[in-house]
C-alpha cells in the first residue's frame, strides 16, 4: 500500500466519530433525495406512466351476452386499428349485502350494484393489473376488488342472499385497474356460480388501439367495432380519456405540493452535506500540517482528504440509495393513491443519478477546505488547535457574558458566533425544514376544512333518498335508464313531519334546463324547503333566499365568465326564467356546472326534478338519539320501500392520501433538519472537545454540558422558526390556491386561513425543538467524555 | 491533624501496558505543599486525574476533604471540583475566546455565586497576582507566566481547600517559571494545601514541604523538605 493510502485508510478508521457522521449524512441526504427526486419525476403525468405500464384499455366494451357468442366477440381483436385485446371476460353487474367483516361496515346492508368480471389471470396483453394487497381469486368463493374505495378490505365477505344458495365471497386481495374495467374480479367459474338461472353474463372486451389520442380516434374505433357485431348487441363503451381527464385533475392539484417538498429535501440535503463535509475536512486540517511536515506535496494531500472523505461517503451513498427505496414503498403507495393511478416506483435511473450527485457534491465540498489545508503554511496548520482560532464572535461572546444569563447559557448561546458560516447553513436548513413542516401543517388543516366544506353538499344528521342510489356501473352507458318507479317526495315528506325527533328539513331534487348563452342542458339542483341551516360552504356571496336567486360553484364562474350580481337566463321547452347569481360555492361535481336554487325559480319553467333524485337532509332535536331516530322512521318508511341512512361525513380517498403523503413528507423534513443538527453539532463537540474538558475540570455539571450544547443550537432554532414560518405561510397562500385552481374550483378564504396563534405559536418553536432534540445526544455525549481524556487531547 | 487527602492502595490499569498507579498509599495533610517527582510515564497525571475525580481508579479509595471521591456520581463529581479544588496546567488551558477576566469568572458562575460576590473576587484576585491590568485581555495576548498566573487565579476562585497543579511551570521560559514558583510559595505560606506534580527538581525543592518520586506507579521515595 502507497504512503498516501496509508494515510487515507488510517484516517477513515481513526477519525470514527466524523467517518460515522459523515456515512450517515450523505446516507440521510441520499434517502431524502431518491424519494424527493421519485416523487418529482412521477408527478409528471403519473396517469400515462401508470397506464402506458399496465397496458391500459383505450376502449372497454360490454356486449349482451344474449345476442353475441363469446367467439364473435373474440373475433372483434382482429378488427383493423386494434393493437392489442383482452377478454372476452364474463361479467355480472350485482347488489351484494355486507357479510361478515372487520372494517365496520353494517352486517348486511345493501351495497350499490358492483361490476363483477370473471378473470383466470390479472395479467394480460391489456389491462396488466396491478395487485396492490393480497393475491388473485382462483378458488370458489374468493374475491380481489378494486383497491380504489373499496369498501371492504382482506378477510371481510359479501355476500348475494338473493342468489340460489346464497353464495358469499371473501375478499383475497385488492387490485388496482388504471382504466377502471372492474369493481371487483373473481375466477370464471365462480362467475357462473353466481349467475342466477335463466340469466346470460355480459361479455367485456378490452382493446387497445393504434390511434387513440383524441376522442374522435376513439369514436372511430369504436365504429369499426360496433361495425363488426350483430347490430345492437354492444351494451356499453368506456374511453379511457375521461379517466385521463379525472386522474390528471386530481395528479394536478398534488404536482404543486410534492414539488413544494420534493424541493426542500433536496436543498436541504446540500446544505447539511456541505456543512459536514467541509466540517470533518477542516477539522483535519492539524494532520494536514503535520502530513506535509513529513514530505507530502499539497497536492496528495489534497488528494488524501477527498478520498477520506469519498470513502464513507460511498458507503452512506449505497445505504441511502436501499433506504430510500425502501421509504418510497409507503411514500409512493400514497402518492399512486392521490394522482388515482397504479404502478409508481423509483425510476432506475435516479438510484444511478442521485448518489453520483451527492458523492459529486461530497468530492467539491472536501475539495474547498482540503486545498485551503494544502495551500496553508506547514507552521500554521500545526499551530491551528493549539494556539488560539480567529477571534470570530469574541465581542458577542463578551456582551453576552455580561448578561444576567446562567453561565452556560450564556457560553451555549455564543458558541455560533465563532463559526458563522456553519451556523447560517444549519439555520438554513432547519429553516427549510420548517417552511416544510408549516407548509405541510397547514396543508393538512386546509384540506381537511375544504373536506369538510365539501361535506357540507349532504347537510342533516338523517338523508333519506326517494331512489337507492345507483351509480351506472363502469363499462355501462351512463345513460341507460334505471327503471324503477321513485316515491313521491310529499309521500316521505309526511312521514319525517311526523316523526317527533324532527326539527327541520328540506329536500332537494335535480332537473336539467338549458342557460341561455350555454350549449347543452346544465344540472340544477332545487330545494323545496327552508334550506339556509345546510348551504354549502360559500366561497364568496351568500346562500340563496327564495325565489329568483341562485348560487353556483366556481367553476360556473369560470366557464360562464359570470360574477356574482349577474343575472342568468335559465330555459326549458321555450320557456324561461331569470335567476340573479348571489353566492358562489365550494363544489367540485360535474366542474362545477351546477345551478342551486329554490324550486320556485324553476315554477315558470315547468321543468320538474327527476323524481328518483330526491332526497331529504333532515335536522334531529337536541338530544334525539339518531339511531333511535333512524329506526323509528325506518318503520314508518318501510311501507314505502325506501329507507333512511345517518349521514356519515365522507372522507374522500385523495384528501386521505394527500393527508398522509404530507404527514410523511413532513416527518421527512424533520429527520432531515433533525439528522443535520445532530451531525453538525456532533462535528462541534469534537472540535470544542478539549474546551469541554476544560469546563468539566473547573466543575461544570452535566446538566450545565447539556444545557450549553443544545442553548448553542437554540438561536438558530429559533431564527430558523421564526424565517421559517413565514416563509411557509406563504408558499401555502400561493400553493392552495394553485392546488384549487387545478382541481377547478376556488377555495373560500376560511379555509386558507388555517394559520390561527395556537397553531403559528407551535410553529415558530418547531425550529427550536427540532434543533434541541438534534442536539440533544451528542449534548449528552458531551456531558459523559471522560475528562481525563478530553484533556489529553492537546 | 488530620488528612486531606488520604489515597489507600489505588491501582489504575488502563486498557494496555502496565498499571498506571500499583497499589499507591498516601495521606496529605492540610498546609503541605506536596511536590509529586517521577519520569514521564510514571503516573504523575494518573495521581493527579484520580484526586481531582477526573478518572476513577480501579481498585482502591480515594478521599479528600472527607469525601469518597471514586464513589462520586457526576453531577456530585462537579460539584466537588468547584468547591474543594482548583486545578492549574502545563499548558494553561484557558479558553481562548474568554477574557482572562472571564476566565476567571468561570468556576464562580458554574457554581451560581452571585454577580457581585464573583467579580469582587475576581478583581481581588487579579489584583493580588498582578494582572489586573490585563483583566480585559484574551489569553492568545498573553506572555506564558501571565497565563498561568490566569489559570491560577481561576483555580483559587472558589477559595479550594486543595489547589491542585500538573507541570505548572513545564511550558514556561526561566523568568516565568520563577514567577509562578514563588506565587506557589506564597500561596503556602498563606495557608492554601497544594498538591503539585513536576519534573522540575528546582520547583519542587523551592514550593514543595514535602516531596515523593514516583516509579513505575509506586512512590520510591518520601522526603519531608520543610516544616512550616
Ligand atoms: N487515558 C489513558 N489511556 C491509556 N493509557 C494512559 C492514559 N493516561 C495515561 N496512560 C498511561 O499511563 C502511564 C502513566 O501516565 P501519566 O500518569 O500521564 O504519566 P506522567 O504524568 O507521570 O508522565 C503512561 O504509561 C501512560 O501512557
Ligand atoms: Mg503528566
Amino acid at each position: 500500500m502507497s504512503a498516501l493510502g496509508r494515510v487515507v485508510r488510517a484516517g477513515v478508521g481513526r477519525r470514527r466519530v466524523q467517518t460515522v457522521v459523515m456515512t450517515l449524512t450523505t446516507m440521510m441526504a441520499v434517502t431524502a433525495s431518491v424519494l424527493a427526486a421519485g416523487l418529482l419525476v412521477t408527478s409528471q403525468a403519473p396517469f400515462d406512466h401508470a397506464f402506458a405500464k399496465q397496458k391500459g384499455a383505450h376502449l372497454t366494451v360490454q356486449y349482451d351476452g344474449s345476442r353475441v357468442t363469446a367467439g364473435q366477440v373474440a373475433a372483434t381483436a382482429h378488427v383493423s386499428g386494434v393493437t392489442a385485446a383482452a377478454g372476452p371476460f364474463p361479467v355480472l353487474s350485482l347488489r351484494p349485502h355486507v357479510g361478515r367483516n372487520k372494517s365496520g361496515m353494517p352486517l348486511g346492508d345493501h351495497l350499490p350494484p358492483m361490476t363483477i368480471v370473471g378473470r383466470a389471470d390479472p395479467g394480460g396483453p391489456v389491462d396488466d393489473l396491478d395487485l396492490t394487497t393480497g393475491r388473485w381469486a382462483t378458488g370458489a368463493g374468493q374475491v380481489v376488488l378494486s383497491d380504489e374505495n373499496a369498501p371492504f378490505g382482506i378477510g371481510d365477505r359479501m355476500d348475494f342472499p338473493d342468489l340460489p344458495g346464497g353464495p358469499s365471497l371473501t375478499v383475497v386481495g385488492l387490485a388496482r385497474s388504471v382504466g377502471a374495467s372492474a369493481e371487483a374480479w373473481v375466477s370464471p367459474a365462480e362467475l357462473t356460480a353466481l349467475t342466477a338461472p335463466g340469466a346470460v353474463p355480459a361479455h367485456q372486451m378490452l382493446y387497445r388501439f393504434a390511434g387513440a389520442g383524441t376522442d374522435a380516434q376513439i369514436t372511430a374505433d369504436r365504429a369499426a367495432i360496433t361495425a363488426a357485431v350483430p347490430p345492437g348487441s354492444m351494451t356499453g363503451a368506456a374511453s379511457y380519456l375521461k379517466i385521463r381527464l379525472a386522474a390528471s385533475r386530481a395528479s394536478a392539484t398534488f404536482v404543486p405540493f410534492v414539488i413544494t417538498f420534493g424541493v426542500l429535501g433536496l436543498v436541504m440535503s446540500i446544505l447539511i452535506i456541505g456543512v459536514v463535509v467541509s466540517g470533518a475536512v477542516g477539522a483535519a486540517t492539524r494532520r494536514i500540517g503535520v502530513l506535509k511536515s513529513l514530505g507530502f506535496t499539497p497536492a496528495q494531500v489534497v488528494r488524501a482528504y477527498v478520498a477520506q472523505a469519498l470513502i464513507p461517503a460511498t458507503v452512506g451513498a449505497v445505504l441511502g440509495v436501499i433506504s430510500g427505496n425502501l421509504l418510497s414503498i409507503p411514500v409512493l403507495s400514497q402518492a399512486k393513491s392521490a394522482y388515482g393511478t397504479g404502478g409508481l416506483t423509483v425510476a432506475p435511473w435516479i438510484d444511478v443519478a442521485v448518489p453520483a450527485v451527492v458523492l459529486a457534491a461530497v468530492a467539491v465540498t472536501a475539495l474547498v477546505p482540503a486545498l485551503r489545508a494544502g495551500r496553508l503554511r506547514t507552521v500554521e496548520a500545526i499551530a491551528v488547535g493549539r494556539t488560539p482560532r480567529s477571534g470570530r464572535g469574541r465581542a458577542v461572546r463578551y456582551l453576552l457574558g455580561r448578561l444576567p444569563l446562567p453561565r452556560p447559557v450564556s457560553l451555549g448561546l455564543a458558541t455560533p458566533f465563532a463559526r458563522p458560516a456553519r451556523s447560517a447553513t444549519v439555520a438554513a436548513a432547519v429553516a427549510f425544514g420548517t417552511i416544510g413542516i408549516t407548509f405541510g401543517v397547514g396543508l393538512a388543516l386546509s384540506l381537511n376544512a375544504i373536506q369538510n366544506g365539501l361535506n357540507r353538499r349532504t347537510p342533516g344528521t338523517v338523508v333519506v333518498s326517494a331512489f337507492a342510489f345507483a351509480p351506472p356501473a363502469p363499462g355501462t352507458d351512463p345513460a341507460t335508464p334505471l327503471v324503477k318507479p321513485a316515491v313521491k317526495p310529499a309521500a316521505i315528506a309526511a312521514k319525517i313531519s311526523a316523526q317527533p325527533g324532527t326539527r327541520r328539513y328540506f329536500s332537494t331534487g335535480q332537473t336539467r334546463v338549458g342557460v341561455a348563452g350555454l350549449a347543452g342542458r346544465t344540472t340544477v339542483i332545487a330545494y323545496e324547503g327552508d334550506s339556509s341551516w345546510g348551504s354549502y360552504q360559500m366561497v364568496a356571496g351568500s346562500w340563496f333566499h327564495g325565489r329568483g336567486q341562485a348560487v353556483v360553484p366556481s367553476g360556473f364562474l369560470r366557464t360562464t365568465g359570470a360574477h356574482i350580481g349577474d343575472t342568468i337566463t335559465l330555459t326549458e321547452g321555450g320557456r324561461s326564467a331569470p335567476v340573479r347569481i348571489v353566492g358562489e360555492a365550494l363544489d367540485l361535481r360535474e366542474e362545477g356546472m351546477v345551478i342551486l336554487t329554490d324550486d320556485s325559480s324553476l315554477t315558470a319553467l315547468r321543468a320538474p326534478v327527476l323524481p328518483e333524485s330526491v332526497e331529504f337532509a333532515i335536522d334531529l332535536k337536541p338530544g334525539t338519539d339518531p339511531r333511535a331516530y333512524l329506526d323509528s322512521l325506518n318503520a314508518a318508511l318501510r311501507p314505502l320501500g325506501i329507507t333512511a341512512a345517518t349521514n356519515s361525513g365522507r372522507l374522500s380517498g385523495t384528501v386521505v392520501a394527500m393527508d398522509t403523503l404530507a404527514a410523511m413528507l413532513t416527518l421527512m423534513l424533520l429527520a432531515v433538519a433533525g439528522l443535520g443538527v445532530l451531525d453538525t453539532v456532533v462535528l462541534d463537540t469534537r472540535e470544542r472537545v478539549h474546551d469541554l474538558g476544560v469546563l468539566k475540570a473547573l466543575g461544570m455539571s452535566p446538566r450545565q454540558t447539556v444545557t450549553m450544547v443544545i442553548t448553542s443550537v437554540a438561536g438558530v432554532g429559533l431564527l430558523a422558526g421564526a424565517l421559517g414560518v413565514p416563509v411557509g405561510v406563504a408558499l401555502h397562500d400561493h400553493v392552495l390556491p394553485v392546488m384549487g385552481d387545478a382541481a377547478g374550483t376556488r377555495f373560500p378564504a376560511a379555509d386558507i386561513a388555517v394559520y390561527d396563534l395556537p397553531v403559528l405559536i407551535p410553529l415558530v418553536l418547531g425550529g427550536l425543538v427540532i434543533a434541541a432534540v438534534g442536539a440533544f445526544p451528542p449534548a449528552g455525549w458531551a456531558a459523559h467524555t471522560r475528562t481525563a481524556t478530553a484533556l489529553r487531547t492537546e | 491533624m488530620t488528612a486531606i487527602i488520604e489515597i489507600r492502595d489505588v491501582r489504575k490499569r488502563y486498557d494496555e501496558g502496565p498499571p498506571a498507579l500499583d497499589g499507591l498509599n498516601l495521606q496529605v495533610r492540610a498546609g503541605e505543599a506536596l511536590a509529586v517527582l517521577g519520569p514521564s510515564g510514571s503516573g504523575k497525571s494518573t495521581l493527579l486525574n484520580m484526586i481531582a475525580g477526573l478518572d476513577k481508579p480501579s481498585e482502591g479509595a480515594v478521599t479528600v476533604d472527607g469525601l469518597r471521591v471514586d464513589r462520586l456520581g457526576e453531577a456530585a463529581l462537579a460539584r466537588y471540583r468547584r468547591e474543594r479544588i482548583g486545578m492549574v496546567f502545563q499548558f494553561f488551558n484557558l479558553l481562548d475566546d474568554l477574557t482572562a477576566e472571564d476566565n476567571v469568572l468561570l468556576p464562580a458562575q458554574l457554581a451560581g455565586v452571585p454577580r457581585a460576590r464573583a467579580r469582587a473576587r475576581a478583581a481581588e484576585l487579579l489584583d493580588q497576582l498582578g494582572i489586573a491590568r490585563h483583566a480585559r485581555a484574551f489569553p492568545g495576548r498573553l506572555s506564558g507566566g501571565e497565563r498561568q498566573r490566569v489559570a491560577v487565579a481561576r483555580a483559587l476562585m472558589n477559595r479550594p481547600p486543595l489547589l491542585l497543579a500538573d507541570e505548572p511551570t513545564g511550558a514556561l521560559d526561566s523568568a516565568s517559571a520563577a514567577d509562578v514558583r514563588e506565587l506557589l510559595v506564597d500561596l503556602n505560606r498563606n495557608g492554601q494545601t497544594i498538591l503539585l506534580v513536576t519534573h522540575d527538581t528546582a520547583l519542587a525543592a523551592s514550593s514543595a514541604t514535602r516531596t515523593i518520586e514516583l516509579m513505575d506507579g509506586r512512590i520510591s521515595r518520601d522526603v519531608q523538605t520543610v516544616t512550616r
